[in-house]
Order: structure tokens, then C-alpha cells, then sequence
């Protein structure tokens, strides 16, 4: 879907880029990540060309994008800014409304589009008349991605869009960005400093430092088969919940059935198998359940486990995963 | 104080079509000017955002606009637009301007990067992101920096009456030189009004919510454009020739209003100020001037005085005035100041005049040079018996002569002077003598009448046709009263005078005051 070629960009004698190539599948989501100044953002702004690159092509579904009009590329992807940039003397109403607007939609389409996101991102009605000043920061990222998204673009890029939210309203909107039906069936490539969200977040990293990609995987191999120091290092602080985060359910091989057996009074929750680790600990914490039923849709089979019985999956997982 | 009132409100009541004429003009003028300063003001603001290079040089040009004096600005803009409307407001919204663009300037600049970010990523065109983004944001400064600029073109719309551009100006700047209170104030109070409102209503548009600013950013070129409409010029009839009067000569008797009643002179007549007048009758903007008589101006633009046959304008033959104590302590003082007696006629005044005005030389020089020519000069003595203490009013005229007298006095006597030049006006320097801070002083014979003696009407009336009755009883009067002599006239008479350029007045025959009423009539 989206194909960078040797793409760099140099102000001056600073490489903010230096020859990067990557490629994000379509309905992936690819996560740009690294410290402060590695050229996270100079990269992403290349893709809708609000910088120009220094050498180097780009291919959105297999067009050159440099021989589109800058206007129409735009209006074809949606860009959400790690401060929201949301006009502050248009409405949220409005705000959302300028893409439309720009692609000339009529009142109705527009009005039944805004109504709709507003609903899907958890904002009533009442704030369709209010501005952005009267709004809290979560509100107004919120509105950020409802302006990104609203023509339906097939590409979203993000530049740190929760980088601004405490850690509580930052795990909730995960959690909204996670369920939200529209993201899947975008392309996404997201900035961000924090291990943690791309490991919760991306199918698919590429880990920068100094305008280079040091190592483009999926979360597990960059955990797993770390290129080298520097990706290892960079990772290690908190290694076990990015493992946590990095290894999906139908990944482990199926738990042997222990003894405990289905006891009265026991809480079972259903959960899909293509969940991380972490999800079911949530679920162990936060609900309290005593065993899950996973539901693994692709291999078209159900199975249940107890907590311990994951566990110890878990970690022989792991086992085989630095054997090899 | 309640009178004062009474009689300020009697004067507006009085004068009410005038009044009324001259506000809507000042309003009309302000907002032509404020109306043409945004429409330039606006889009070099904003270019100068996008060429940032230019930034510098355009703010710094309008920054200088701005400190150029405005008397001088008018005058600079008479060979360039004549005078009238078009000079005036070409001036007043070079003033306006800076306000405007450094407004502009900062209010777009000042407009968040990250919305200006967020809107070209959306796909919108850089005319798309001005109107919709950046003129909106920065809507407020912008609004604060028209603000600055209507307030300071009120203000500076009362000097449009110096060059016959109408205005408040004409009662503030005819009621100084009539030294009439109420005049100034009819013109100055209604010009500090509309300064405070002006300013009162665009802060209150300032303080509105963005929805209505937007309906306001539509509204008020439109308003701009009524009030601009006010602005018209007063033709009340046209002639074949145009007269600029200064504020003062409109107001005298011995002025226009004589000009009209006893010579029933019917011309088309501008108010205008007496630093531009000359140069605008010599630039063909004006035909006809009200002036002095000995004016170094009447030279250097090559004018000529029309006769006054009718003697409407009193008698202004200088002479020197001195204490009677004065002439005792110093016996020889009398004889000495009689020698320039008779040795200085108009045109002899003017082009002494010409010399230190035009020419920039010291009065010193000029007097030295024409003592020479006329064999009078000799060099200065020991200066052993005394100080004789000359006095003199703040204009080159009085310099000149002041000179001359001490020259004269050093180089006839033993007596050594000190020279006292810059006495301000009549009162100041008259003062000064009576108190025995001078001993002497050259004075104007329709100065000593009108200014200090001030007798009735009827007197005056019955003196001002003859230059020997006036000096007559001026002489006899300031004896009686002051036991101040009136020496000798030096010869010449600085009157009001009306003048033409010499070319025309040549051209169409007029010598006299009456030809040109006659020529008008035709
Ligand atoms: N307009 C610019 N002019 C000059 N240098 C720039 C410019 N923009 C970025 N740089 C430099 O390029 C490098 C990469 O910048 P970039 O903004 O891409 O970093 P980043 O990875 O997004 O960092 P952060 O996490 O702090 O946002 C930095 O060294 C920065 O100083
Ligand atoms: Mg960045």
C-alpha cells in the first residue's frame, strides 16, 4: 500500500533522514519509533509532503505521489498532529467539517458524517456547538482523529497523537483507538517515543535513531531477535510488559488441561485469540474471571484456560523463542 | 465659567451649518483615508508575511511616514497632488498605514503554526488557509491596529484645513490665530468626540465572540464606505479664479469680511494654512492669497501685492518705539534710530526678508550687508557709556531690524546694546518695554492700534484709511498713556495684502483690488 524508496532529507549538514525504505501492507499499522530527534516526524511529514524530501520516492497504492497536486494528495490522507491543531474559532462541528467542505460535500452528507463519528468517539451531541478552548485535552484529540477521519481516507498518519494524555485517559483512548471499527480498515503509520504504545498498538515497527532505521519487524522480533545492542537496550527497561504486549494468544502453543474443573460460581469471560498477553491479564485483574474461553477464529476452535495454566504457556513460549 | 459655557454654546448654535459641514467632512475625510490605508495596508501586511524579506524595509518605510512631521508631509504633497482632498488624504493614510501593516504583520505571524499545519494537511490551498485560517485568527490584531490608525487620522485630519482640505481644523486652527476661545473649542471638542467614540465602538467590535466578527469583517468595509461618502468637497460656487485665505484672515474685519462688504469681492474661497498658502499660489493650486506685505515669500515665488484702493487693511508702517526715560539717559538714541527713517521701503523689506528666510543667511549679515550698500556702516566704537537693551518679536523681520539698530548704535556712539530678540509676540515684547526690561522695540503702527490701544470701533474705523492718522494717534496715545515715543516710520508697511502671481495678475491686468473684483464680475 505505502512503499518508501531510499527516501532522505537533509537540512543543511543535519541527515534528519538518511536513505530509509519501508514498505506498510494495507489495514496495517506501522509504528515509527525512537528517541527525540531521530527524524520520526520528518519522515511522516514526507508522506503528505509538508516537507519535501531531499532525495528518495514514495508510492501510495503504486502512484508516485510526487506526481499528484499536494491538495488532492492531502485531501486523500488523514493527518492528526501530536498538538491537534484544531482551529480555534471554528466549532467542533466545523472543525470536523473541513475536509467535506473542501471536498465540497453537501450539508446533509456532512452532517450525518459528523453525527457519526461524534457517536463512535464517545462525544454526545452537545459538543457539536462548542469550541475547542472549552474542551479538556482528551476531548480535543478526540475531535483531532474525528477530522482526520471523516472522509474516510485509506491513509492515516499520526504524529504522536497521545503523546499530550496522562497515562490513565492515555490507556482509554488505546483501548477506544483499539475497538474502533473505521481505523481497521486503514493504512496507519503513527509516531511515537513510547515503547509501550507501539508495542500495544502497531502490527509492525520500524525502531530509528539518527535519521536511520536500525530495525523494521513485527513487536516480537524486534523483542525476540534484537538486530542489535541498540534495539536491545532500548527495549529492556521494561521488558517483560512489552513481552506481555508482544505475544498474542493463538501464538502459544495450547495449554495442557490441568486439573481444575469447571466449578459453580466460577466467571468465565470469552476472548478473541488474536489478543495480546496483556489483554488477559487485564482480564484476570480487572474482572476478576477464574478462567477464559478463547474463541480462535481463524483455526475455527474454542479453548479454555485458568490463569496459571496461561502462565506457564507463556513462558514456555518464551523458552522457545530464545532457544531458536 | 457658566458664561464661558453660555457663550461656547451660543457660538455652535450660531455657527451650526459650519459645524455641522465640518464634522461630516472630518468624518468623511477620516474614514476616505482609513478606507484606502486598509485596502493598501491589508494586503502589504500580508505579502510582507509571505516575502519575509520585505518585512524589514516596508515596516521601517512606514515606521519613517510616520515620524515625518505632519505640516511638513502636506507641504511635501502640494507639487505632487496641489492641494485640496486629494493631498489630504494621501497624507493622512500614510499615517494611518503603519498601525495597519504592523498588525497585519504581526497578527498572522502570530497565528499558531501547528493550526496553519493542520489546515495544509488537510488539503487546503494557501488562499484557502489566508481566508479561512490566518485573516480570521489574526482578525483581532488587526481590528486593534485599525483602532490605532482611526484614532491617530482623526487627530491628524485637523491639519487638513491647512491645505484647504475642510475639517474641524478650520475652527480649531481660525480660532488660535483669532485668539478666539470658543472657536477653538467649537472645533476642538467635537474632534476629541469623535475621537472617543470612534475609539469607544471599534473596541466594542474588538471584544465581540468570532461567530459575529465574522458578520462584522463583511459589515465594515461597507460602513467605511458610507462614512467615506460623507467627505465632500464644499464648492459652494465656483469662480474663474481660487482664493486660499489663512484661518485668521476669514475671521477679520480687516480681512475677508471687509473684502466682502466693502469691496463686495465675490470669489471661490479655500481655507488653507499660511506655511502652505504661498507655495500653493506659486504651484497655480490657489490664484488669489491673503499675506504680509513684506513677506521674503512674496519674492521667492514671485508674487505680486494687489493695491488695496479701497484702504480696507489698516496701516502696519513699522518704527521703533522707546521709552521716554529712555531717550533722556540716552541723549544721542533718537537721532541715531532716525537715520534709517524712510530707508526701507516694501519691496527693500521683502528682499531683506527673502534673504534670511530663503536664503539662510543671519540677520546679522543681512543687516551689515545693507548698511554697506547704503553707506551707513561703520565699524563699532569702545561701547564705554552704557547698554542700550533692544528688543524684538520672534520673526526675521524683527531680527533683521534689531541688528541694523545695534550696528547703528555701536558704530554712532559710545554706547555698547544688548539685543533681547525673541520677545514672542506683541503683548510679550510690550511688556517688556513698559517694565523697563527694554529700551526699544520696532513696532507696527495697526499693531499699536488694534492690538494694544484697542479703541472703539468707530475710532478705528474712522483712522485705518490713512497711514498718517493712525501713526498720528498712536503716537499721541502711547505718549499720553505709556510715555512710550513713536520715533520715525522706517518707511515700509507690513500689512494684510492681497497677492497673485505676477504672470497672471500681469496677463489679466489687475493692479488693484477693485480690477479684480471687476474681472470677477465680468
Ligand atoms: N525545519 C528544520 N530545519 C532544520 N533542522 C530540522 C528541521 N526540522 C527538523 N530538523 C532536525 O531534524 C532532526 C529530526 O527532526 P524530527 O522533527 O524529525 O525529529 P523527531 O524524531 O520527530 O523528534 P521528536 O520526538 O522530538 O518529535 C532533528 O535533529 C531536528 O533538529
Ligand atoms: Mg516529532
Amino acid at each position: 500500500m505505502i512503499k518508501v524508496q531510499k527516501l532522505s532529507k537533509h537540512f543543511g549538514k543535519v541527515k534528519a533522514v538518511d536513505e530509509i525504505s519501508f514498505e506498510v501492507k494495507e489495514h496495517e499499522n506501522l509504528i515509527l519509533l525512537g528517541t527525540s530527534g531521530c527524524g520520526k516526524t520528518t519522515t511522516l511529514k514526507m508522506i503528505n509532503r509538508l516537507i519535501e524530501p531531499s532525495a528518495g520516492n514514495i508510492f501510495i497504492d503504486s502512484k508516485n505521489i510526487f506526481e499528484q497536486s499536494p491538495e488532492t494528495l492531502r485531501r486523500g490522507i488523514g493527518y492528526v498532529l501530536q498538538n491537534n491543531g484544531l482551529f480555534p474559532h471554528y466549532t467542533v462541528a466545523e472543525n470536523i467539517a473541513i475536509v467535506p467542505q473542501l471536498l465540497k460535500w453537501d450539508k446533509k452528507r456532512t452532517e450525518k458524517r459528523v453525527a457519526e463519528l461524534l457517536e463512535k468517539l464517545h462525544l454526545t451531541k452537545d459538543y457539536l456547538n462548542v469550541y475547542p478552548n472549552e474542551l479538556s485535552g482528551g476531548q480535543q484529540q478526540r475531535i483531532g482523529l474525528a477530522r482526520a477521519l471523516v472522509a474516510d481516507p485509506a491513509v492515516l498518519l499520526m504524529d504522536e497523537p497521545f503523546g499530550a494524555l496522562d497515562n490513565v485517559t492515555r490507556s482509554k483512548i488505546h483501548a477506544e483507538f483499539k475497538a474502533l471499527d473505521e481505523l481497521k480498515r486503514k493504512t496507519i503509520i503513527m509516531v511515537t517515543h513510547d515503547v509501550q504504545e507501539a508495542f500495544e498498538l502497531g502490527d509492525h515497527i520500524c525502531l530509528m535513531d539518527q535519521g536511520k532505521i536500525i530495525q523494521d519487524g513485527t513487536p516480537a522480533d524486534l523483542l525476540f531477535n534484537p538486530k542489535n545492542s541498540f534495539v536491545k537496550e532500548f527495549l529492556q527497561e521494561q521488558k517483560l510488559q512489552l513481552e506481555f504486549k508482544a505475544i498474542k494468544l493463538n501464538q502459544l502453543s495450547r495449554p495442557l488441561k490441568g486439573e481444575a474443573e469447571k466449578g459453580v460460581g466460577q466467571k468465565v469471560n470469552n476472548i478473541s485469540a488474536d489478543v495480546s498477553f496483556w489483554s488477559v491479564l487485564e482480564h484476570f485483574k480487572f474482572d476478576g474471571v477464574d478462567e477464559l474461553n478463547v474463541i480462535d477464529k481463524e483455526n475455527n476452535e474454542t479453548w479454555s484456560a485458568n490463569f496459571e495454566e496461561l502462565m506457564s504457556a507463556f513462558y514456555q513460549y518464551k523458552k522457545q523463542q530464545f532457544h531458536e | 465659567m457658566n458664561e464661558q459655557q453660555q457663550t461656547l454654546w451660543e457660538f455652535m448654535q450660531q455657527q451650526s451649518d459650519k459645524l455641522l459641514t465640518q464634522t461630516l467632512q472630518h468624518i468623511g475625510l477620516t474614514f476616505v483615508s482609513l478606507f484606502i490605508a486598509v485596502l493598501i495596508g491589508l494586503p502589504l501586511g500580508i505579502f510582507i508575511t509571505r516575502k519575509k524579506n520585505f518585512s524589514g524595509p516596508v515596516l521601517g518605510i512606514a515606521s519613517i511616514l510616520q515620524t515625518v512631521p505632519s505640516i511638513a508631509l502636506l507641504g511635501f504633497m502640494i507639487p505632487l497632488l496641489g492641494i485640496g482632498a486629494k493631498p489630504a488624504i494621501v497624507a493622512l493614510l500614510l499615517y494611518a498605514l503603519l498601525p495597519i501593516i504592523r498588525n497585519t504583520y504581526t497578527g498572522i505571524t502570530g497565528v499558531d503554526a501547528a493550526v496553519k499545519e493542520a489546515a495544509t494537511a488537510m488539503g487546503m490551498s494557501k488562499w484557502q488557509i489566508l481566508f479561512k485560517v490566518e485573516l480570521p485568527l489574526a482578525m483581532p490584531v488587526i481590528f486593534a491596529g485599525i483602532r490605532t490608525a482611526t484614532v491617530i487620522t482623526v487627530g491628524v485630519a485637523t491639519l487638513a484645513s491647512y491645505i484647504a482640505a475642510g475639517g474641524l481644523g478650520e475652527f480649531i486652527f481660525g480660532g488660535i490665530s483669532l485668539n478666539n476661545t470658543n472657536m477653538i473649542l467649537a472645533g476642538a471638542i467635537p474632534a476629541a468626540l469623535l475621537a472617543i467614540i470612534f475609539d469607544f465602538l471599534l473596541s466594542r467590535l474588538h471584544k465581540l465572540n468570532i461567530k459575529k466578527l465574522r458578520t462584522v469583517t463583511i459589515d465594515l468595509p461597507l460602513l467605511l464606505l458610507v462614512l467615506s461618502s460623507l467627505y465632500f468637497i464644499p464648492s459652494a460656487y465656483g469662480t474663474k479664479l481660487k482664493a486660499g485665505f489663512t484661518p485668521e484672515f476669514m475671521g477679520r474685519q480687516d480681512g475677508n469680511l471687509g473684502l466682502i462688504s466693502k469691496y463686495g469681492l465675490k470669489i471661490q474661497t479655500l481655507v488653507i494654512n499660511d506655511a502652505v498658502m504661498y507655495k500653493a499660489a506659486y504651484e497655480k493650486q490657489l490664484d488669489v492669497i491673503s499675506g504680509y506685505s513684506t513677506d521674503g515669500r512674496l519674492k521667492a515665488y514671485d508674487l505680486v501685492v494687489l493695491d488695496d484702493d479701497k484702504k480696507i487693511f489698516p496701516p502696519y508702517y513699522a518704527a521703533p518705539i522707546v521709552r521716554e526715560n529712555s531717550l533722556k539717559k540716552f541723549a544721542l538714541l533718537e537721532k541715531i534710530l532716525n537715520l534709517l527713517a524712510g530707508k526701507i521701503n516694501d519691496s527693500t523689506m521683502t528682499a531683506l526678508n527673502y534673504k534670511t528666510d530663503y536664503l539662510h543667511q543671519s540677520p546679522e549679515r543681512v543687516a551689515k550687508d545693507f548698511l554697506v550698500a547704503n553707506k551707513l556702516w561703520k565699524p563699532a566704537r569702545n561701547g564705554n557709556d552704557g547698554i542700550v537693551r533692544i528688543g524684538s518679536k520672534i520673526f526675521g523681520e524683527q531680527y533683521i531690524l534689531a541688528s541694523i539698530y545695534s550696528m547703528l548704535i555701536k558704530g554712532y556712539t559710545n554706547y555698547d546694546t544688548s539685543t533681547k530678540t525673541g520677545l514672542g509676540g506683541t503683548k510679550i515684547c510690550f511688556d517688556a518695554l513698559t517694565n523697563d526690561q527694554i529700551d526699544f522695540y520696532p513696532e507696527y503702527t495697526g499693531t499699536g492700534l488694534l492690538a494694544i490701544l484697542q479703541p472703539s470701533p468707530k475710532t478705528i474705523d474712522s483712522l485705518t484709511h490713512s497711514k498718517d492718522e493712525t501713526y498720528n494717534y498712536v503716537q499721541k496715545e502711547f505718549e499720553k498713556k505709556y510715555k512710550i515715543k513713536w520715533l520715525k516710520p522706517i518707511g515700509f508697511n507690513n500689512a494684510y495684502a492681497l497677492m497673485m502671481r505676477k504672470k497672471q495678475a500681469k496677463g489679466l491686468n489687475i493692479k488693484t483690488i477693485s480690477n479684480l473684483k471687476r474681472y470677477l464680475d465680468r
